[in-house]
């Protein structure tokens, strides 16, 4: 077959010829267009999806990575709920994978039991709901919200990655080596944590988490303080951002004692000190051959000093992301943003005094117990701020029922029965009857379950189609909502009538051992139950995740119409490294909605006003005029 | 409130019980009041300021100043439980009863998965023990040459009190923490080891026939917790006094000589 000829330019070239360099100069237009997008730098792939240093793809990196932990939590819980229904049955389906060393016959033995209970705490609070509420959401949003290009450590920002990702395997193959994982708890109470088995790599991926933490903390803390755009004084900040710099500094401050801790209880386990043994120890029936002299109290201080602030390290984030979908949602300005703000840092300064409650039964006296029921009164009142502030940002509002705003709404009376159950345990006198019961474990699942995750909810659905320019289906949303705001109440409340009736937590089965839990035994069926159908109410939302990815609506930069600057100043998603096209400059509060004599109901952070217009005209002074009222506010 | 508490509590039989549940009720309510006020209001704007009824938003919101009063009237009533009513039950809770009202004595330690008791017999001394001399058979390593020790009762999971009188109970652990708690008792105690922490209640009721009063373990202490029960028996006067006779070891020196 002859071949054919083209010319090109001066030369005459083959058609296969001339076909190649089309190809290439193509290939080379893109490369260039994409270090346009990227600023100026090409990456290949791992350092762009695997090593990448922007914020954004560490907090997708961390967002999928918390998701599929939190998916094992709960399977861990599932495996656990099967158990507490139908004692000594073999576990349908997936009993026999479990391995003969945990689950003979498909039967859980108690060992096993145990170490779910402690790896299912572990896994959501360490490797789920925080890595999700900060390492995620965080990253993600606050340097888009504050209108910064990146973190100010993004190399840093990736280390917190790659030392969480580890933490969490090391964790997770400890249910392979010999003696299984962590069974002592995730509070993990010496000397059984230092006896036991398992509790080695449990340890050793606590300092890799702990660690992560820590350099996430500081990078968030100097990235708020430095990186905010010109004009976006602490009083505009959103209070997302707010409630991410509390939690920074709660991570900072109350996360070291609990790695020294962790250290010393690895100590104790592997170089035979005695941090948190007592002397004479006697263990199935023969002396323990240890040093003594250590004191198995100091390490629930150690822990608990780290571990109550921690607890608001799992909801001050929730609150943020609640505060913004309300805000948007009501098309009003949040009511009381001011002392949201200060309740939050009160409360960040007031979880540091309160540990001590966890610890009532102890041995403690009137004086001791005094203060810390003091302290643990005090703090309820700045959450009964942040609570009531929100509640009443809905009055005056126009409330669009949208599924991030679905889930943020049932977040209130949710967190509000966490929150009030609480009041009987920090009263030490009404404690001693619920304490180490169900009543406990039914108030703090409350905070952190309808609490917590239906926040993260919240922010998925809201903050969606800003990672991916696509919005999630609302129906499979509003499916995916109902169904677990039912099941999950149906999991979390018979807790509290089995905390009544004293049945203790982590019992094998479930108190069926003891007389005074049989008029409530029945309710393990039913939360059981409650919690295989939760599980499946959470297929729409994967299925409606994954398929949104690519299939969902495709929508503009800002398509919830939002005031604050990760909507408005850059674009869905935002632009490879470095965020925004021009610099944001911002002008007014965060929460703009609804101005009065503003054309639209939203008046964007970076939008700058008109122009002044002639002094006769009437226009100019009521924007005036509703800025003071603003103040007086 | 206290009675619908009480339909999923165990019942009370202990003379500070009362007031600990009373505590609980007042909270519940606080709580109920709460939810209910804030509830309501919650749906009723839900209702009332839906974008289909209340399409332009309204930029000020509410200018009540209520919801100040209620956190300030929540602070106040939280302040009265504190100060009224929970430290003061807590002082009570960890007074030690008076010697003049006899109260009984007992130790008991906890290991893994069960609890040891331990009476000071007629002599009202406890036995010293010794780690060193643990064994199968003398689970806390008594003395045997130690006279104290002679009239001491053991036993295994049973701890036998009288009704209306004091108990001071001595809480250890040989191994693990455990958690000392008699629901019907209002009484819960963590067993550490290396330390003895005494709590004190007073029996009430007498155990009913065939009733069940357990003794509980409520802190996860390894692959047994959750079968680490024991019982407990709140006898009439004569009936403990019959017990203690019976199992009163019969070499044990009868109590030394009063006054001596």
């Amino acid at each position: 077959m002859p071949k054919r000829q083209l010319r090109v330019g001066t030369q005459w070239l083959y058609v296969d010829e001339a076909e190649k360099l089309l190809r290439e100069a193509m290939r080379i237009q893109a490369e260039e267009q994409k270090k346009l997008e990227e600023g100026g730098h090409v990456q290949p792939w791992y350092r762009r999806w695997l090593f990448s240093i922007d914020h954004k793809v560490i907090g997708i990196q961390y967002a999928i990575t918390a998701l599929l932990f939190l998916l094992t939590g709960f399977t861990m819980m599932i495996l656990m709920r099967w158990q507490l229904a139908h004692p000594g049955t073999p576990i349908p389906l997936v009993g026999n994978l479990l391995g003969s060393a945990n689950a003979p016959g498909g039967i859980m033995l108690p060992e096993f039991y145990n170490m779910l209970g402690a790896m299912h705490g572990t896994v959501m609070v360490f490797l789920a709901i925080v890595p999700l509420a900060v390492g995620a959401f965080g990253n993600y949003v606050v340097p888009l919200q504050i209108g910064a290009p990146d973190m100010a450590f993004p190399k840093l920002n990736m280390m917190s990655y790659w030392l969480y990702l580890p933490g969490g395997l090391f964790m997770m193959l400890s249910f392979f080596l010999p003696g299984g994982a962590a069974n002592n708890g995730w509070t993990s109470y010496p000397p059984l944590s230092v006896i036991g088995t398992g509790q080695t790599w449990w340890l050793i991926g606590m300092i890799f988490l702990i660690t992560s933490s820590l350099l996430g903390s500081v990078n968030f803390i100097v990235t708020i303080v430095q990186l905010r755009a010109k004009g976006l004084t602490y009083m505009r900040l959103p209070f997302f951002v707010w409630a991410q710099l509390v939690t920074a500094f709660l991570l900072l401050l109350a996360f070291p004692p609990l790695e020294a801790a962790a250290f010393m209880q690895l100590l104790d386990r592997v170089a035979g000190t005695s941090f948190f043994l007592p002397t004479g120890l006697v263990v199935s029936g023969a002396p323990l051959e240890v040093a003594g002299g250590g004191n198995p109290l100091l390490w629930q201080h150690l822990f608990w000093f780290l571990a109550h602030p921690e607890v608001y390290v799992l909801i001050l984030p929730g609150m943020g992301i609640i505060a913004e979908v309300i805000a948007n949602n009501t098309r009003k300005p949040l009511w009381g943003y001011r002392s949201m703000v200060g309740a939050a840092v009160f409360l960040g300064f007031m979880s540091f005094v309160v540990w001590a409650h966890h610890m009532f039964l102890t041995g403690m006296g009137t004086a001791i117990s005094a203060f810390f029921q003091t302290t643990t009164m005090i703090i309820s009142i700045p959450s009964v701020i942040i609570l009531t502030a929100l509640i009443l940002s809905l009055w005056g509002g126009a409330i669009r029922f949208t599924t991030p705003m679905l889930f943020a709404l049932a977040f209130l009376p949710m967190f509000g029965i966490g929150g009030l159950t609480g009041l009987p345990l920090g009263l030490a006198a009404a404690d001693i009857h619920l304490h180490d019961t169900y009543y406990v474990i039914g108030h703090f699942h409350y905070v952190v379950a309808p609490g917590t995750i239906f926040a993260m909810f919240a922010g998925i659905y809201y903050w969606f189609p800003k990672v991916t320019g696509r919005k999630m289906s609302d129906r499979l949303g509003k499916i995916h909502f109902w169904l677990s705001l039912i099941f999950i109440n149906g999991v979390f409340f018979p807790m509290f009538i089995q905390g009544l009736a004293g049945v203790s937590r982590r019992l094998y089965d479930g108190g069926a051992q003891y007389a005074h839990a049989q008029p409530v035994l029945h309710l393990n069926k039913f939360m059981s139950y409650s919690a295989f159908l939760l599980m499946a109410a959470q297929l729409p939302f994967i299925w409606n995740f994954f398929k949104s990815i690519k299939w969902g609506e495709k929508v503009g930069s800002n398509p919830w119409q939002a005031t604050t600057l990760e909507w408005g100043a850059t674009t869905s998603p935002p632009l490879g490294h470095g965020n925004f096209a021009t610099v944001p400059v911002v002008y007014r509060g965060p929460y703009e909605y609804s101005f009065p004599g503003h054309e639209f109901d939203y008046y964007p952070q970076h939008v700058p006003e008109p122009e002044a217009p002639p002094p006769a005209a009437p226009g100019g002074g009521g924007i005036q005029q509703a800025a003071v009222a603003q103040r007086e506010n | 409130m206290k009675e619908f508490l009480a339909k999923y509590m165990p019942p009370d039989y202990s003379a500070h019980g009362a007031e600990l549940d009373a505590i609980n009720a007042y909270v519940h309510w606080l709580m109920l009041i709460l939810f209910v006020v804030w509830g309501a209001l919650f749906a009723f704007m839900l209702w009332r300021f839906r974008a289909s009824r209340n399409p332009r938003a309204n930029y000020h919101g509410t200018r009540s100043h209520l919801s100040t009063y209620g956190e300030v009237g929540v602070a106040v009533v939280e302040v009265i439980l504190l100060v009224g009513f929970s430290i003061p039950a807590w002082y009570r809770w960890t007074t030690r009863p008076a010697p003049d009202t006899n109260p009984l004595e007992v130790r008991v330690v906890g290991e893994q998965f069960a609890w040891n008791i331990h009476y000071p017999g007629p002599d009202k001394v406890f036995g010293k023990s010794n780690i060193k001399l643990v064994s199968s058979s003398n689970p806390l390593g008594l003395d045997p040459n130690d006279p104290d020790g002679k009239d001491d009762i053991f036993s295994l999971n049973q701890l036998h009190l009288e009704v209306n009188r004091p108990v001071i109970v001595r809480i250890s652990s040989k191994d693990v923490i455990h958690s000392f708690a008699l629901q019907q008792m209002r009484v819960k105690q963590d067993a550490i080891p290396g330390m003895e922490v005494p709590i004190h209640f007073t029996p009430k009721v007498v155990q009913k026939e065939g009733e069940k009063l357990e003794i509980t373990c409520a802190q996860l202490c390894g692959l047994g917790h959750y079968r680490m029960k024991g019982m407990y028996y709140v006898h009439t006067k004569q009936d403990f006094e019959a017990w203690l006779r019976q199992n009163t070891p019969a070499g044990g020196a009868p109590a030394p000589a009063a006054g001596s």
